[in-house]
Formats: structure tokens, sequence, C-alpha cells
């Protein structure tokens, strides 16, 4: 009923509620517009979009593109074992004669899947508690939320993720689980900086006096004015959650073999080093070009809403 | 005084940030599937052992007295056995602890260094191809995961180059000099022997250089944007205006207060190196508190955990509050206004 109230005053300067959709839709496709165009202007920012999509695609699909995708899984070929780079295969392959090139592709979605999966289980809880915290801030639910914030931020997330996740049986989920549990206190506390000064913004008193549900001033008025640092934290944050994953199943406590993944296949390599340089070293190489795609895919993101204001 | 007070509110801020984290610590001790009193005595034990040992450890009563008990011990520095190593793990972590703070701190001042170092220089020849290759190196150490750094100088320095050795703190041949902080290059210098400092120093460039690449790279950005910010400001136009010589306006007016920010993270970074030691320290074998943890965590021995994550939780409270009062030497507006507030 609040809700309505609202939009009813919304038909001004003799134009009906159909007339504002559309010309609303219209300038949300004109700021489109304008943020590609401010993200495109620097090449770095493309690149890096670039390289996400096509590693994207490559994850998605690896079972077509890589040249034998029976290497994923528990296969042997003992004749073909710790060739260096060749024709056959580019990258060589590993002691037990799997092609590393078909690795690594495979090795890319237990990476990306974590990457992105964190931030889609972390998101919604770190700022909703935040935009709550900070709405109420200065009353006993921003004390409780924020103290408990504080305590998890005490240690860093690398840490805790560790030890959560060597308490729990050893695979990707709990992985994911365990990075999850640590990282959303950085958005709550991202949202709270941010709620806290837009609360006394005059639309939210504005939206108060006409009785708005809280539920609209979180989500209608507050929400809408925090998502662009959100979104920047993001897919900067990508990029960190993708170097933890590598992480951990580097000492073992990630994606378990044969499934392949960057960072075990780095630590298996990292034995056979220097003599057969190449098991280690492409899958070193990939994990930082997919860091670094992200990563200037991030920069990109954060300059393109750099000048937005909040 | 009134920076008496404020450190007063945070220090017993920081106990009740810290008793939180126990108790974060201790669910997640918990949370583990199978029996703590079995897995302490092993699968072989037969069935009464058990029962009297889940009787002595508490086991028995509900999760918030079971906590209280835990709590009790750890207080007075009683962490219970180590199931890998067989002895308490509060003996444990004295041993191991100084390697690994001697690690991070000539890790951090290798940070420290390195990045205001970097970031001035990239400041100073702003636009420049020195600039250009400052920002590339910058963004090369954000974007590579540290194992992959410490792999490639072991590699590089150690095996194809010799120039630096690459396990352990000492070399064989060299004494260990007696001990008195724990950390083996200050022991050698108040023992007044050189040369164990130098082949300590050498063991503990390779690792302490992984650990901080990130954070020099980090740093580096850092205080290149903000000196790039605070290069346009108005008082650094009227310090030159009047005279004031290049060398001043840049180290004294433009430096301090661009320092701030970099400081303010060193204490973030200090918490990261530690976080990236227990992966760094374990390839270069370097016998620290955060292999120990980490060994800790590949064997399921759950007292040795939550003491180092608990002792890690103290640490960090600690470097925080001194980057605190560090900062607020050097930003006059933080000290005077906690002055008036208090």
């Amino acid at each position: 009923m609040a809700e309505s109230s609202i939009s009813d005053q919304r038909s001004l300067g003799g134009l009906t509620a159909q007339q504002i959709k559309q010309l609303e839709r219209a300038s949300r496709w004109k700021n489109w517009g304008r943020s590609w165009y401010k993200f495109s202007r620097n090449p770095l920012s493309v690149v890096g979009l670039v390289t996400v999509v096509v590693l994207i695609l490559l994850a998605i699909f690896a079972p077509v593109v890589t040249p034998y995708p029976r290497h994923a899984g528990a296969f042997t070929d003992f004749a073909h074992a710790e060739l260096p780079p060749n024709a056959h295969y580019i990258f060589g392959t590993d002691q037990i004669g799997r092609d590393i090139l078909t690795r690594i592709i495979f090795g890319l979605r237990s990476s990306l899947l974590m990457g992105v999966l964190v931030l889609v289980i972390v998101v919604p809880p770190g700022v909703l508690l935040g935009l709550v915290s900070g709405y109420y801030q200065g009353t006993w639910i921003d004390t409780i939320i924020m103290r408990i914030t504080d305590i998890f931020l005490a240690v860093p997330p690398l840490i805790l993720a560790l030890a959560v996740a060597s308490v729990l049986a050893p695979n990707l989920w709990n992985g994911m689980l365990a990075v999850s549990l640590m990282w959303w206190p950085w958005y709550t506390r991202l949202v709270y900086g941010l709620a806290s000064q837009l609360r006394n913004e005059y639309f939210v008193a504005a939206a108060e006096v006409n009785g708005a549900s809280t539920w609209h001033i979180l989500f209608r008025e507050i929400l809408p004015n925090t998502i662009s640092p959100i979104l920047t934290k993001m897919s900067l944050d990508v990029a960190w959650v993708i170097i933890i994953g590598s992480m951990l199943s580097f000492v073992g406590l990630g994606v378990q073999p044969p499934e392949p993944s960057l960072g075990t296949m780095v630590a298996d390599g990292a034995r056979y080093l220097p003599d057969q340089w190449w098991i280690a070293t492409f899958p070193a190489l990939a994990i930082v070009i997919v860091v670094l795609g992200f990563n200037l895919l991030g920069d990109g993101v954060r300059d393109m809403f750099a000048s937005e204001g909040v | 005084m009134s920076m008496l007070s404020f450190l007063t509110r945070r220090i017993i801020y920081s106990a009740f940030v810290l008793l939180g984290l126990s108790m974060v610590i201790f669910i997640i001790a918990r949370i583990m599937p199978g029996d703590p009193a079995r897995m302490a005595v092993g699968a072989r034990a037969p069935q009464w052992v058990v029962d009297r040992l889940r009787e002595q450890m508490h086991l028995n009563q509900p999760l918030a007295v079971q906590y209280f008990y835990w709590l009790q011990d750890a207080v007075r520095g009683d962490f219970g056995l180590s199931l890998v190593t067989q002895r308490p793990v509060t003996s444990d972590i004295i041993e191991f602890f100084p390697a690994s703070l001697e690690l991070v701190l000539f890790s951090g001042l290798l940070a420290a260094t390195g990045g205001i170092g970097l970031g001035v220089i990239s400041a100073r020849y702003k636009d420049t191809w020195i600039d250009n290759v400052v920002r590339i190196f910058s963004y090369a150490g954000i974007v590579t995961p540290s194992f992959v750094f410490a792999i490639l100088f072991v590699l590089l320095f150690g095996w194809t180059l010799h120039w630096f050795p690459i396990l352990g703190r000492l070399s064989e041949q060299t004494p260990v000099p007696p001990l008195h902080t724990g950390l083996i290059t200050v022991d050698a210098l108040l023992a007044g022997r050189f040369d164990i400092f130098l082949d300590a120093l050498r063991h503990l460039i390779l690792p302490a250089l992984a650990l901080a690449m990130g954070s020099i790279a980090q740093e580096a950005r850092i205080t290149r944007s903000s000196m790039a910010d605070n290069l346009n400001k108005d008082y650094i136009s009227s310090a030159r205006a009047l005279g004031v010589p290049e060398r001043i306006v840049m180290g004294r007016f433009l430096l301090k207060p661009s320092l701030i920010p970099t400081i303010s993270i060193l204490g973030l970074d200090i918490a990261s190196i530690f976080s990236i030691a227990f992966l760094v320290e374990l390839i270069f074998n370097w016998p620290g508190l955060a292999r120990y943890g980490m060994n800790a965590m590949l064997n399921k021995d759950l007292n040795a955990i939550s003491a180092v994550i608990l002792v890690l939780g103290a640490v960090f409270v600690i470097v925080n509050i001194i980057v605190d009062i560090i900062v607020a030497q050097l930003d006059p507006r933080i000290r005077l206004r906690a002055g008036r507030n208090s």
C-alpha cells in the first residue's frame, strides 16, 4: 500500500504512468551506452573483458575444444609420459601421459565456478546485513551485526578458509563453502559504510514521511545507490577468490585428483622441476592469465562507475 | 592522555573481538564429523578408554559448557596435546613462532621499503617509461599467486643461479647462535657473530621476497596514486611558489601525508603476509608457526589448529593497534579528533 502511494505521485507533468515507464527505460539504455563508452575507452579493460569471455567459453565447451578430452580424468598413457611441448601436445604431457593443455582447460572450470559461485553465495547475505545494520546505525541491531563482522575480519580470510576446509572433507564444494563463510563480512562492512551515510539523505527521509515500508526503503531507496560500489568490489573480488581457490587446491584442500585443477597441477608439477618444467609452468601461467583477465575487467568496471558519485 | 584513553578503548574492544574469535574457532573445531576423543586415542583403543577420555574432555556436556572449559584452559595457555607432535601445543607454538615472526617482519620490511620506494619513483617520474615499468611490475605482482613466486624463486635463484639457499633457516655447518629472541638474525648480532647473521639473512631473502611480492605491488600502487593526488593540491603549488626547495617539498610536504593510506594498509598486509606464509613456509621448509599450522590442518590436528588461529588473531589485533598509533602520529587530524572526543 505504501508502495502504491509512492508510485501514484509519479504521474507528474501530465505524463501517464505508461509514458514515464518508457522514458525510464530509454534513459536506462542511454546509461548503459554511456557506461560502455567509458569502459571501452581503456583498451586494457576491453582486453580483460575479452580474456574473461574467452576463458568462460573455453571452460563451458571444454569437451569440444580440447584435443584429448579423455585426459581430464584418471587416464594413463605411460608411452607418452613426460613429453616436452611438441606438435601433438602443445604444452607437453604430465608424469602419467596426460595432455597438459586439456587438463588446464578442464581445470578452468573449477576455478571459474569457484570465483563466480562464492560471490553468488556471499553477496546477498553480506549486502543484506550491511543494509540493515547501516540503516539501523546506533541501535542494538547495528551493534550485534557489526561486532560479529569484526570478529570475522580479525583473521585474514585465507587462514580461516584453510581451517574450515581442513576440518571438512576436501573437495570443491567444501572449499567454496569455506571461502564463502569468510568472505561475507567484507560486503557487510562496505554496504554498512554506504548505507549509514545514505540513511541521512533527503530521499530516504522523504520515503519515511510518506509512510514507505522498511522493506521499500532498504531495497528501493538505499540498495540501488550502493549497486556500483558492490559491483566494483565483486568484479575485483572474483580474481581474489580464484587465487584463494588455487591456494586451497595447491595444498590439497580443494579439488581432489583425478579431477583437474590449476592449483593441484602446479603443486604436482613442482616436484618435477626444473627438468620437466612444463608440467608446473603452464598451469601457473594459466592462473596468472585468469587472474589478470578478471583484474583488468574489474579495474574497467571500477573506472566505469568512478565518476558516478556514490 | 587522550592517546591513552583511545588506546584503552581499542584494547578492551580487541579483547572482545578475540573472545568472539575463540567462539568461532570452537565452533569450527566442533563441526568436524567424528569423535574428538576417539581421534585422540586412535582407532584401536578399547571403548572404555574412549569413554573415560570423553568424560575428561567434558564431551558429554552441552556445547556451551564445553566451550567454557576450553576457554578456561586456553586463557591459562593450555591448548592440550598436538596429535602430530604429541607435545603440548603451547610449547610447539613457543618453539615455532619466532621463525615465522622473523620471516614476516623481514617480509613486511621489504614490502614497506620496496613498495614505498617504487611508489615514490613511479609518482616522481609519472607518465614516463620508468612509471610504466613500475606499473607493469605492480600488476604482475598482484595477479601472480605467491606460491608461483615461491616456486619461481626456488627455481631461478636457488637451483639455476645458486645465489641463495632454498631450505631452512641456516646452513648445516653454521652453528645456531645462543637463542634469546628466537630471531636468528637478531641473536647472531647479539652474539657478535656477523657470519651467522649473513647466513641467516641469505636464508631469509627468498621466502621473504616471495611473501612480500604481492604487498610490494599493492603498496607501490597506493603510494603512487596518493602521491599523484596530493601533488595537485594547492599547498604544494604554494610551497613551490614560495621557493621551498623541491627536495623539501617532495620529502616533507608531499611524502608524509601521502604515506598515511600506505601505512594504514600495512597492517592488512602483515595479516595477508602471515596467511600466505601458510603456503610459502611449506615450500621453503621454513620451521615456522605457519608451516606448523598448515601441517596441523592437513592432519586435522584440532588442538593445534585452534591455538594457531587464536595466536595469529592476537598478533593481528596488536599489529592493527600499532598501525593506528603510527597513523595517528603521522596525521595530526586523527590525533586531535581523538583528543576532542575523550
